[in-house]
């Protein structure tokens, strides 16, 4: 299978602050790949070296089999970033930001204005293409970014946190418009810190905590290493405990022989949260 | 080279849009200074003095429009790209774009040349008008060019060196505004002692005003001070290129 984006060895330090390790990741052409770890973890970093904004300290990485140190000028026309933070210039208008990012980008007068059209239409902006877009919702300005980012047809797009602040409605709005890209055959490099958007978008996620890849795959089976059904009990009325088993059967021969003073049995589905926590001993959404 | 035009074109396409948005208050925020420096010194304290043989108001306004060139084009090339890089963190878009940091460089020098030579062309009318003997010259109008991409480049450097507001602030406050009064913008500089002037052609304010004032008043023109403006040109332009590396990396 050919990979969209590989890293050996890559490593980034500010000073003694190790922002990432020895980071080796492959990911794949035409998938949703979740970086999923908590603030500070360095998830950005990562998207940062990955878009040629900060050389690595050490190791190397590819992005469409280029070079993000030696060969940034062609890494940068594959690629489109979406940043957590507003990226656009908010004093000029939706179609104004989209084309500053199609002149960048070299497009020609007529392929400017028909691919401005042609994705304020898919991301249903139409109406608010002349609108600043200091003015614009939330939600909007997502999705003025996705659109700005994509102007030269990147083939691998990078979300970083792209749902952080978004009410819900919104934010599975935006899910639909990641899926839609995807399918469309874009890969999508995608960091969160939020566990249900990572399992309802992503087909493989990677695991980062302080700099360090700690597993990585798909959702179900990186729950499955951990067991797909979690039992949480509380024991003397004050420690949650969480097991997980194989099955709900094996859940339920845990719970029959529990003893007399373990109380609130739940039993749920695991998520990667209980894969995070199990493999850190904290959680993802902790600073 | 056709590509550097349209990187450079492409920069500032953008400011000139943010510019046509925000014209009336850009141009009423670069005029205040000058036109209250007008009033107080050349209506208020030079009211019937003298310099070199010239009434103050022909002798002061050549400097008014050096310090008009400077405001703007500093102000105009460097706030922007210091609130886009450290506030609205918006500048990683063009360091995310495959356009060259020479582009990228130029391009957001040539909004404060655009800024500079609207500031300056206005208060240029005012100054034909109050003060008949103002002579724009073809080395009048070069130099006052030149001075746009001085006081731009040193704009971009310190919008792009500067690590916070604060570090703005204080550079404005200990370089720009001594630099406004003390560049022989509001007087002679043969009236100051040689170590005093030394000190002052360190600024390029004081070049600026020099050339602009000789031209201007058809004064023996200071050819070395033109070299010394170009060369503070160059100089801040290579710091925009090594601050330009520095952050997009």
């Amino acid at each position: 299978m050919e990979e969209a984006i590989v890293t050996e060895k890559l490593t980034k330090r500010y000073g003694d602050v190790r922002a990432i390790e020895n980071l080796n990741l492959e990911v794949h052409s035409g998938e949703i790949f979740g970086f999923l770890g908590p603030n500070g973890a360095g998830k950005t970093t990562t998207i940062r070296v990955l878009t040629t904004l900060t050389k690595p300290t050490s190791g190397c990485a590819c992005v469409s089999g280029f070079d993000v140190v030696k060969e940034t000028d062609k890494v940068k026309k594959e690629i489109g970033v979406v940043q957590q933070h507003l990226s656009l210039d908010r004093d000029l208008t939706v179609r104004e930001n989209m084309e500053f990012r199609a002149r960048l980008h070299h497009l020609e007068s007529f392929e400017r204005r028909r691919r401005i059209g042609e994705l304020l239409d898919y991301v249903g902006l139409t109406e608010q293409a002349n609108r600043i877009v200091e003015d614009l919702s939330g939600g909007m300005k997502k999705r003025a970014m996705i659109v700005s980012s994509l102007m030269h047809r990147p083939k691998v797009l990078f979300l970083d946190e792209p749902t952080v602040g978004l009410d819900a409605q919104t934010r599975r709005r935006l899910w639909e418009l990641i899926r839609r890209l995807h399918l469309d055959g874009t890969t999508i490099f995608l960091t969160t810190h939020y566990i249900e958007e990572a399992e309802a978008l992503c087909q493989r996620v990677g695991i980062i905590h302080l700099g360090r890849l700690i597993d990585l795959g798909k959702p179900i089976n990186l729950r499955q290493q951990l067991g797909l059904v979690a039992v949480e009990t509380l024991v003397n009325n004050k420690e949650t405990r969480y097991q997980y088993f194989a099955d709900r059967a094996a859940a339920t021969r845990f719970i029959q022989n529990l003893p007399p003073d373990a109380k609130t049995i739940i039993i749920r589905e695991s998520n990667l949260e209980d894969v995070f926590v199990e493999l850190t001993g904290r959680k993802v959404g902790d600073d | 080279m056709i590509t550097v035009f349209r990187d450079v074109y492409s920069v500032l396409w953008v400011d000139i849009r943010f510019l046509r948005r925000h014209l009336l208050r850009t141009l009423a925020t670069s005029l205040a200074s000058p036109i209250l420096y007008l009033v107080a010194f050349g209506y208020g304290l030079g009211q019937g003095i003298s310099f070199d043989s010239y009434p103050y108001l022909a002798f002061v306004m050549p400097g008014i429009i050096a310090l008009t060139v400077m405001s703007s084009s500093y102000t105009g090339a460097g706030l922007k790209l210091h609130v886009d890089r450290l506030f609205y963190k918006c500048f990683d878009e063009y360091l995310m774009s495959p356009i060259s940091l020479f582009s990228l460089a130029i391009g957001k020098t040539l909004i404060g040349v655009v800024r500079g030579l609207i500031s300056s062309a206005a208060i240029l009318v005012v100054g034909i008008l109050i003060s008949p003997t103002l002579i724009v010259s073809p080395l009048f109008l070069l130099v006052l060019v030149s001075s746009c991409f001085v006081f731009s480049f040193l704009g971009v450097l310190i919008g792009l060196v500067a690590k916070s507001h604060q570090d703005l602030g204080t550079f404005n406050t200990l370089v720009i505004l001594p630099m406004t009064f003390l560049s022989g913008t509001f007087f002679s500089l043969s009236q100051l002692p040689d170590p005093v002037k030394a000190v002052l052609y360190f600024l390029p304010l004081t070049h600026s005003s020099q050339c602009l004032r000789a031209a201007a008043l058809a004064q023996p023109f200071p050819w070395l001070s033109l070299l010394a403006l170009l060369g503070f040109g160059l100089a801040f332009f290579a710091g925009c290129m090594v601050a330009l590396k520095r952050v997009s990396v």
